[in-house]
């Protein structure tokens, strides 16, 4: 009885941790590369989406858990789609009644969230085969993986075209701002030396 | 007159200065994954770009004549993810009915497309601008599908010549073909201004 529960908590524990690095959506299973590359030009951004996928995240994989054995095979993206849509919905509204400046920056990006292929993938890889504890761990790993992807893309990107992250300056007086950085072309490159970079790492952890 | 120049203009801006990929980062899930051989590259680009014609035209009218209509807004986007999953399940049928052939060489790429962020991209973004002429939401979501075909076959014709290439061993797939893309959109930052409104 001990060991079973033991070994439970380890495939928790385990599927916290496959979020975070292992099966990091951006850097490994590469998804969502819409909002990782539109949003990051400053920090502030980069976190609301994050929150934002957290929330339809959990709340997604917290529905489809349940209904997986309503699903019919045929209609089960559609009603995925469904179900987060709906979510971003609500999460669009929040913004707007409560952020509304933050919600005129991300624009179209938060609706977007909607055909974001992690949740998609997640509803599909995880929580329509898994009970409903294992999914609400999953999605908290993803979700939480996604945003310090983010937040790590997007603070390269605002200290390198400001020279400060959240109005706090770090760079020295000196520091000649590259303005390319908060443009797509920085996007694209930070990102693209970003995987390079995890690519080597895990390239060395094995050998 | 006038409405032509605009609708020229709107065409112009929208396949080459507000391009989706690389301005709005609009589709670069299939820009990244199907760019590796220019004959994919091109079918992808005209799934696209037939896909987002007909529901840039359908979400207008729905928009404009259902929702705004009736105040119903809040439910905008799960109207619109609907009408874009209808339309590309309607595309698969037709096709596969009448155009065997055509079928075939889409393949698995019209089902794929219900989740390419540009198609949904779009139709926000002709929401976000205020177009209220159909015809001008017709040209802008043509042109658009034009944009990310170009987009996508440039892209596989550099990838095509990289693989001779001798890339170092953690740069190559995604990596270096995100370094490419960087280089591209600086390339078409320099398009920007040429037409300075919208």
């Amino acid at each position: 009885m001990a060991n079973s529960s033991e070994s439970r908590t380890e495939l928790y524990g385990q599927t916290f941790i496959a979020g975070l690095w292992r099966e990091n959506p951006v850097f490994r299973l590469l998804l969502g590369m819409c909002p990782t590359l539109a949003v990051t030009a400053a920090v502030k951004p980069a976190l609301t989406m994050g929150c934002c996928v957290i929330f339809v995240l959990l709340c997604s994989n917290i529905i489809v858990s349940l209904m997986r054995n309503l699903l019919k095979p045929h209609l089960r993206i559609l009603m995925f789609a469904l179900t987060i849509s709906t979510f971003v919905t609500i999460a669009d509204l929040f913004l707007k009644a409560f952020q509304p400046r933050m919600s005129e920056v991300l624009g179209p990006y938060v609706p977007l969230i909607i055909v974001n292929c992690i949740i998609i993938c997640r509803a599909e890889a995880c929580a329509s085969k898994n009970t409903l504890f294992v999914s609400i761990i999953d999605a908290i790993g993803m979700g939480l993986g996604f945003t310090l992807t983010l937040c790590v893309l997007a603070g390269i990107r605002e200290l390198l075209s400001t020279g400060k992250i959240f109005e706090l300056q770090i760079m020295p007086d000196a520091f000649v701002p590259w303005a390319a950085m908060s443009m797509p072309v920085g996007a694209f490159i930070t990102l693209g030396l970003l995987l390079a970079l995890v690519n080597a790492l895990t390239k060395r952890q094995k050998t | 007159m006038d409405t032509l120049n605009i609708l020229l203009l709107g065409f112009i801006s929208i396949v080459i200065i507000n391009n989706l990929v690389f301005t709005k980062f609009l589709g670069i899930c299939p820009y990244l994954g199907v760019s590796g051989r220019i004959d994919m590259a091109f079918g992808m680009g005209l799934a696209v770009t037939f896909v987002v014609t007909l529901s840039g035209t359908l979400t207008w009218l729905i928009d404009h004549l259902v929702l705004m209509g009736t105040a119903f807004e809040v439910t905008r986007y799960v109207c619109f993810i609907l009408v874009i999953a209808g339309a590309v399940q309607l595309v698969e049928m037709y096709v596969r009915k009448f155009f065997p052939t055509l079928y075939e060489s889409f393949g698995i790429f019209l089902p794929l497309i219900t989740t390419n962020c540009a198609i949904l991209g779009l139709c926000l973004f002709i929401n976000l601008w205020g177009i209220d002429n159909l015809l001008e939401a017709v040209v802008l979501s043509f042109g658009a599908g034009i944009g990310f075909t170009m987009a996508i076959c440039i892209m596989a014709g550099i990838r095509e010549n990289l693989n001779l290439a001798d890339v170092p061993q953690c740069l190559k797939g995604a990596p270096i073909t995100l370094i490419t893309a960087g280089i591209l959109a600086l390339a078409f930052m320099g398009f920007a201004g040429m037409i300075s409104s919208s």
